[in-house]
């Protein structure tokens, strides 16, 4: 390792065996990221406190810190990653903090807080930055880093995962069966049995999950595809897997059922079919299993919309907001519809950072921040986050692509694809696509277990696309290069198809 | 593996491109629907960080905005809340605006391009911004003899100027304190507004302008119009009697106290008695549906005024057979009207036959109160020629002033006064509507007024008891 560092100068060693790091671009642009911050969050203060204190500053050049760490790991740990990644995701939770932190700022009825103070900017100035969610947030960034750099340090190779997959797929299981056996006094948090609580912390263990049965996933589909992708049945000019093949699917598809059931929350057992189904489809190259997983998919929310009133309502609440704005009684539509109104009003260009009112809806700061963010800095900004997104997606799969083993493939793909399924369904909830279904905004929601959970998977696509852009070094085994150069490409698959049924 | 994990990609692409696609939908293309939407509460918080434009009647303040101590800076004040309710509306924290307060928003929030320099001028000289006023054409002594008269009767009353078209009062009982709605407690004001909504007596319904009600045997005056206009005069001795069967109906129709026994009459004498049958009859019989519907339209039926509160169309409905048409002539089977309506009837015929159009808002001013614009009169048609008019207004004159007129409760000393009475079934059992509507015309013998009163099932007498609303709102219109 020592090696490595040795050549990772911002510019790169230039010799013919030696590639780019691209360390000096991610610095760059985790800069200029940390200005934007800086900038939006200036901003925001000014306007709320309408006074320039030395406050404006001190939450970004606080996360400047993690940040640049990060960025110190990387060049220590996997100097050859990708440097796009890093900025991307630090730049969305900076945004995410100072957002919630300008949140604190200001009354919000919906919480019940409504502070004298808060109602005028001389007493917005005085609020302690150490209050309130957005240094909560702040400490969770501190975490997340840590286990970001637990990661880098002691996982030099994705493939060292695959090894433990059969004990990560377990503990992944029980995570996301826990809240449902817990009883709801522990586990139930605004109607969905998502939670393990004690005291003033509370943890969603399926965003951990998500990420050990990710890499159960992996493992195990690798050592399946062959037969997964056996020729069945022609229909229609598909070819369909054999029908004793479809059990593991079928089990996955049973599995989010439950939760759906016991958890009462659409949004995870639809983000844990999906990841199935599209690891599925990578591993297999079958575009059959895709029709199978929509159909089951299909199948299970229409027979879900019949028996649960809950998906009735989220339904009837897409279709006609307006309707069931400020109903007096049973479920009323006002939290889409302010977040409607929110965006609505910002425009193109949004009210400017602080000017806006996101408070006004309901759960601001975690599932609809979105909303607040195109409130204020309008389309121009959400349009940006989106694309900012994109980026993290687009490079996890590539590193997927660039990388020589099938189960870091999986990983990378199955990752980066969860991450922007899981986007589509809580921006598209809020903005009315589709129907609403609670799921935190990756990066951005306040809740430490998101937080955690996502620089985890960031931590993992960095590994991959440090493995897969690492240039095998002269004598030394490369960690995850699996093999020399001088190897047939063919057998770069070796470790997984060994196991061959 | 590389390929399908090409393909997913593009899946994720596509997937944000929705999502960047919907949010174009409701960030730029919705963007006003929602900028602007009454449950848009962020835009009204805002707003009451300025000072709010008053609302005037005439030279009396209505509705204004008076600084508080609290998170928000301004409260909206409505003197004399329930009289004026229904013109000015009210301004709600969560229930957006309504009557002249959501029409005129612009002006009164101070947003309108007309104070764009205004504003520009406020930041440079750092005065703080204000919105503009909005003076209603409202005699707040029509207005007060309106309410004084209706009591805590069921009602709506409208008076115009018929010369310009300016509305001198227009009033709806019972009526609401628009003070409950613009409150800053927004738990006291949920309550009223569920109250307000839940009353079976609809305090917030504006009965002048926003429901129709068989105007009865005021319609005759359009009856009349047509009958005129086809050449007919005042003293073209018409049939009446006290039983009339229409043809293909046993329905007889008959005259309320059999005032009509003689066979034959003057069209004016049949007018001032009210005879239904005379009506009925020459409906039937010499005018047809055709003539009655274009007159009635030529008076403003079937249109709809915005003043700029809205006005529903009065309408004709579906005049029918012979039998349904014979009723439709006395102002039964489907005719409908506003008060509002049946006022504009009186006042094009006060003015000789032209229809002016009917408007709310004398002035709007800027903050410092210089004018941005005011209202000009303006003709909308001429429902009636000068010939016709003059005839009705000496048919509408007998009303009050024969000796067998209907109307005589309207009359005023030293003022020529005309117009018709009416007694309109609604469903059977209910106690009868009372109308009256006509006009006076002022000492220099230019049309001054014209009113028509409703009183909801106010029953026997109803129409006796709104001839005389309608005497003592002229009254308060000329001075008197």
């Amino acid at each position: 390792m020592t090696a490595s560092v040795s050549v990772s100068g911002p510019t790169g060693a230039t010799s013919g065996s030696r590639r780019r790091t691209r360390r000096g671009t991610e610095l760059a642009l985790l800069l200029l990221a940390l200005l934007i911050i800086m900038g939006f969050y200036a901003a925001c203060d000014i306007a709320l406190t309408q006074q320039v204190t030395s406050s404006v500053f001190m939450l970004p050049l606080l996360l400047s810190i993690p940040f640049l760490i990060a960025h110190v790991l990387v060049r220590a740990f996997a100097p050859y990653a990708d440097p796009i990644l890093l900025p991307c995701a630090a730049l969305l939770t900076g945004m995410g903090v100072v957002f919630i932190r300008r949140l604190d700022l200001v009354n919000d009825p919906y919480d019940n807080i409504l502070r004298p103070d808060l109602a005028t900017a001389a007493g917005r100035a005085e609020v302690p930055l150490f209050s309130g969610q957005g240094i909560r947030q702040y400490w969770y960034v501190v975490i997340a880093i840590i286990l970001f750099a637990l990661v880098l340090g002691f996982l030099k190779d994705h493939r060292i995962l695959s090894r433990y997959a059969y004990t990560l797929g377990l503990a992944g299981l029980i995570l996301v069966a826990l809240p449902a056996v817990l009883p709801a006094s522990i586990s139930e948090v605004n109607g969905s049995k998502l939670w393990i609580r004690f005291g003033a912390f509370s943890v969603q263990p399926s965003e951990f999950a998500k990420l050990l049965l990710l890499s159960f996933f992996s493992y195990y589909l690798v050592r399946k595809r062959e037969v997964l992708s056996l020729e069945g049945k022609k229909i229609l000019g598909m070819v369909f897997p054999r029908g004793r093949d479809l059990a593991p699917v079928l089990a996955v598809w049973g599995a989010s059922i439950l939760i759906l059931v016991f958890e009462k929350d659409l949004g995870t057992s639809l983000m844990y079919f999906g990841l199935f189904v599209s690891m599925l489809y990578i591993a297999t190259e079958r575009t059959s299993w895709i029709v199978i997983g929509l159909g089951l998919f299909v199948g299970a929310a229409v027979l879900a919309h019949s028996l649960f009133e809950n998906l009735q309502t989220r339904v009837a609440i897409w279709a006609d907001p307006w309707s069931l704005y400020h109903a007096q009684e049973g479920p009323s539509s006002d939290q889409l519809v302010e977040g409607l109104i929110g965006m609505g009003t910002g425009g193109l260009f949004g009210t400017g950072p602080g000017q806006g009112q996101p408070e006004k809806v309901p759960y601001a700061s975690s599932d609809f921040i979105i909303t607040g963010f195109g409130e204020e800095i309008g389309l121009i900004g959400t349009t940006a986050m989106l694309l900012v997104y994109m980026m993290i997606i687009g490079r996890g799969i590539k590193a997927g692509l660039m990388v020589r083993d099938a189960f870091g493939k999986l990983l990378a793909a199955g990752a980066a694809f969860t991450m922007g399924l899981q986007v589509f369904v809580i921006v598209g909830g809020v903005t009315k696509l589709i129907p609403l279904t609670g799921l935190t905004t990756p990066f951005l929601s306040y809740g430490g277990s998101s937080l955690l959970a996502n620089w985890l998977v960031i931590a993992l696509l960095i590994r991959i696309s440090d493995t897969a852009r690492r240039p095998p070094a002269a004598g030394a085994p490369v960690p995850g290069g699996g093999t020399g150069p001088a190897k047939p490409d063919r057998l770069d698959h070796a470790p997984t198809e060994v196991i061959k049924l | 593996m590389n390929a399908p994990m090409r393909r997913v990609a593009m899946v994720a692409i596509a997937l944000f491109a929705l999502l960047i696609g919907n949010l174009t939908w409701v960030q730029f293309v919705q963007n006003d629907f929602y900028a602007t939407h009454a449950a848009n509460t962020r835009v009204t918080q805002e707003e009451y960080s300025r000072q709010r434009g008053a609302i005037l009647a005439d030279r009396e303040a209505i509705a204004t905005s008076v600084a508080t101590e609290g998170e928000l800076k301004y409260q909206r004040e409505y003197a004399n809340g329930p009289l004026y309710a229904n013109l000015t509306g009210f301004k709600s924290l969560d229930y957006g605006a309504s009557g002249i307060e959501g029409a005129e928003n612009e002006v009164l929030s101070g947003s309108d391009d007309r104070l764009f320099v205004d504003r520009i001028t406020d930041t440079f000289t750092g005065r703080e911004p204000a919105g503009g006023n909005v003076i209603l054409s409202v005699n707040p002594k029509v207005q007060e003899a309106m309410a004084k008269g209706i009591g805590n009767s069921i009602g709506a009353a409208v008076a115009f100027d018929p010369k310009t078209g300016a509305i001198l009062g227009q009033y709806t009982s019972p009526s609401y304190d628009p003070n409950l709605l613009a409150n800053h407690d927004r738990d006291a004001v949920s309550k009223s507004w569920t109250e307000l909504n839940n009353d079976a007596s609809k305090p917030m319904l504006d009965r002048s302008a926003s429901d129709r009600y068989p105007p009865g045997s005021t319609f005759k005056v359009i009856v009349s119009a047509a009958a005129l206009k086809s050449g007919m005069t005042p003293d073209t001795m018409v049939p009446a009697g006290n039983a009339y069967s229409p043809p293909d109906t046993t329905h007889v129709i008959r005259n309320s106290n059999d005032q009509c026994a003689e066979a034959q009459l003057p069209l004016k004498e049949a007018f001032a008695r009210s005879c239904n049958t005379t009506f009925a009859k020459l409906c039937v019989d010499t005018l047809g549906g055709d003539k009655i519907r274009e007159m009635a339209t030529a008076f403003g039926f079937e249109e709809d005024y915005l003043t700029p509160l809205p006005v529903v169309a009065s309408t004709t409905g579906d005049l029918g057979d012979k039998a349904r048409l014979a009723q439709s002539c006395i102002g039964q089977n489907e005719v409908a009207a506003t008060p509002f309506q049946m006022a504009m009837v009186s006042a094009a015929i006060a003015n000789g036959g032209n229809r002016m159009a009917p408007f709310l808002i004398k002035e709007l001013q800027s903050p410092d109160q210089t004018t941005l614009e005011r209202t000009t009169a303006d003709e909308l048609n001429e429902s009636v020629s000068a010939e016709v008019a003059t005839g009705l207004q000496t048919m509408m004159r007998e009303v009050v002033s024969g000796t067998n007129g209907t109307g005589k409760d309207a009359a005023i000393d030293g003022v020529i006064v005309g117009g018709k009475t009416g007694t309109a079934e609604h469903g059977t059992g209910a106690a009868e509507h009372g109308w009256f509507t006509g006009w006076a015309m002022g000492a220099d013998g230019k049309p001054a007024v014209a009113v028509a009163v409703f009183l909801e099932s106010a029953g026997d007498g109803g129409s006796r008891e709104a001839t005389e609303i309608a005497g003592n709102v002229m009254k308060a219109a000329l001075g008197k």
